[in-house]
């Protein structure tokens, strides 16, 4: 098999970079990113059923955020900490994947 | 008078249920660029070889409007033949017939074929082209599946057992193949998946159409579902006839043995491997330059492709080859490649077929995803099934063989039976670069010129440590040899290995970490 040298890339493992190709699947992976604990993303895909709070208000922790309806199961979604609610991306009715930023928090002082 | 009556009566019998679902159904089959699954039998197995069995079968459910209607073979023709002499049992479900729907009594053909398989120790194909359970038959469709996974479980070490995916396969289904040795799929035909697009669609709202989800190019690519790829049905027809003449009927034989060939690649196996460990090659080409005739039949091509696995003969006889991959990311292992190479070992030593590893690896693939994917239990499965096989099991050094990956690709603290090294061959715990950075990070940091004192430790490290030699004095590698000497010596220890004996304490089975 003739190798096409324009399609070699830096491969690092350890110390040393390695020329070679790379497979679709590794070039399709998910890179992982520190998640932040003021965003509040969905674990599942789903429909929001209910939101119980408002941009700018104070929620306790433990306290309901949202309904997230996924497999049949209605799933209440609870602030981790007392903060301020900074953003809603989110409406009643819609349906998110996976992964989808629903609600942003802010620290209170 | 009256047998010949009654011969033309069979014989009348025979081409009714034959027509399988009819002429429409047929033409629809056609159409969607498929064979019957007549046809896909008749043209696998040796002219006139194909025996059918329970042709007069018939279902015997009364419910839902299902009494009275006839449903020809209930979908599916069993039966026995040869392959290139080979003896097997096949079956192939008959989409024309009520979408090749699986009822208890398609089912019980099937059991019955899989039994005859295991009794008489010949390989069992199943060529799958069905709707799914036969849902007016309820539980009876799913005490058939179950039945038939049983079977395949049982089965399972004792004969090969191979599916082909021609049509949809989901559900339930899917779990047949999913126990076999070796899948096969081609592409545009072939669907597999657990739950279809429409439901994933109507629960999670993701749109996707069935060849993304689960076509023939996704499984031999991504999921590693499938083991062998092909663009036309007949592509496909001829893998399955080339991996039966590899294999041995049952794990009571060895691999039928033919005329040896010398090898006929182009390339001298010295001109194939760079001398900078760092540019990639094509390891197959090794390969190639070590097997008879240059014939090797490659095992799951596109998935994993940074590990080589697959089928080539020496001496006559088969054998498995594992072979690290450079060309594709740097010939790491990985979650994938592992669980690729540690399945194939398993079978190869089920099937008393000897073991060849060629070794070119830096290590294991860095990064979070393959961590949380849970690297380390998957690796394992590649040390578990090194270390249990017993067949003979060689190992040749081509390159670099850095630590955790030294050890896992047949070393001889696994019970390797012959470790031959290439001269160039960096034996080490890690590549130069890293272990001189951790050995000299003082006299590095310390240094004036920091970038030229590591150059210098590299080189002492590379000069000292990263060659054959060091393993070669502690006697973890039996010889360092040429490359040219690679085929002669394998020959040697693969015949010295004839009658090979090793035991493994006695166990009902062990736990691998699956």
């Amino acid at each position: 098999m003739q190798i096409d040298k324009q399609e070699l890339v830096d491969f690092a493992v350890t110390a040393r970079k390695y020329k070679t190709l790379l497979t679709t699947k590794y070039k399709n992976r998910k890179t992982w990113s520190n998640p932040s604990p003021y965003e509040i993303q969905s674990y599942i895909p789903g429909t929001i059923l209910e939101i119980f709070v408002k941009e700018g208000e104070v929620v306790n922790e433990g306290s309901p955020l949202l309904i997230l309806e996924a497999m049949k199961m209605q799933n209440r979604i609870e602030m981790p900490f007392t903060a301020k609610i900074s953003k809603i991306n989110v409406e009643v009715g819609v349906r998110v994947p996976k992964d989808c930023l629903m609600i942003e928090l802010e620290a209170i002082d | 008078m009256t047998l010949k009556k009654n011969i033309l009566a069979l014989r009348q019998k025979k081409a009714i249920v034959e027509k399988g679902g009819g002429d429409k159904a047929i033409e629809k089959q056609v159409a969607m660029g498929k064979l019957t699954a007549r046809e896909r039998i008749l043209t696998l197995l040796d002219e006139k070889s194909f025996h059918e069995y329970d042709l007069f079968v018939e279902h015997e459910e009364r419910n839902f409007g299902m009494e009275g209607k006839d449903l020809p073979g209930d979908g599916v023709i069993t039966g026995t033949g040869t392959i290139n002499g080979n003896p097997v049992c096949i079956y192939a479900q008959d989409f024309t017939v009520m979408g090749g729907s699986l009822g208890l009594k398609h089912a019980r053909k099937i059991t019955k074929i899989m039994d005859h398989a295991l009794k008489m120790k010949v390989p069992c194909i199943g060529i799958n082209d069905s709707g799914g359970a036969r849902i007016q038959e309820g539980i009876g469709a799913l005490a058939g599946y179950g039945e038939i996974f049983y079977r395949n479980t049982m089965a399972s070490g004792v004969i090969p057992q191979i599916s082909v995916i021609l049509g949809p396969c989901a559900g339930g289904a899917v779990y047949s193949p999913a126990l076999t040795d070796f899948v096969f799929v081609v592409e545009n035909i072939s669907k597999m998946f657990i739950t279809g697009p429409n439901v994933i669609e109507t629960v999670l709202g993701e749109k996707i159409s069935q060849e993304d989800l689960g076509g023939a190019r996704v499984h031999a690519e991504i999921t590693g579902n499938a083991h062998f790829y092909a663009l036309s049905e007949l592509e496909c027809l001829d893998q399955i006839k080339e991996l039966i003449s590899l294999i041995p009927h049952s794990n009571q034989q060895k691999a039928q043995r033919i005329e040896p060939k010398e090898p006929k690649f182009h390339k001298h196996i010295e001109n194939i491997i760079p001398s900078d460990p760092k540019q990639p090659y094509d390891v197959r080409e090794v390969i190639y330059a070590l097997v008879d005739d240059s014939k090797f039949l490659e095992v799951h091509e596109l998935w994993a492709a940074n590990i080589v696995i697959g089928f080539g003969r020496m001496n006559g006889e088969t054998i498995g080859f594992v072979a690290n991959q450079p060309l594709y990311l740097a010939g790491v292992l990985d979650c994938d490649a592992s669980d690729k190479a540690a399945r194939f070992i398993l079978f190869c030593d089920a099937f008393n077929i000897p073991i060849v590893t060629l070794e070119d690896m830096p290590g294991y693939l860095p990064g979070v995803d393959q961590e949380h994917a849970g690297v380390i239990r998957h690796g394992a499965k590649v040390l578990y099934a090194y270390s249990e096989a017993t067949v003979p099991k060689i190992t040749v050094i081509l390159r670099k063989a850095y630590g955790g990956g030294y050890i896992a690709m047949n070393s001889r603290h696994l019970g390797a039976d012959f470790m031959l090294a290439w001269p160039g061959a960096e034996i080490a715990v890690m590549g130069p670069e890293g272990a001189a950075n951790i050995i000299f990070r003082k006299e590095i940091m310390e240094a004036e010129d920091e970038d030229a004192m590591r150059q210098q430790k590299v080189q002492e490290y590379i000069e000292k440590f990263a060659n054959p030699y060091v393993a070669a004095s502690k006697g973890y590698i039996d010889a360092v040899i040429e490359p040219s000497e690679t085929r002669g010596l394998l020959l040697h220890a693969l015949e010295l290995s004839q009658n090979k004996d090793d035991y493994r304490p006695a166990k009902k089975h062990g736990v691998p970490p699956f």
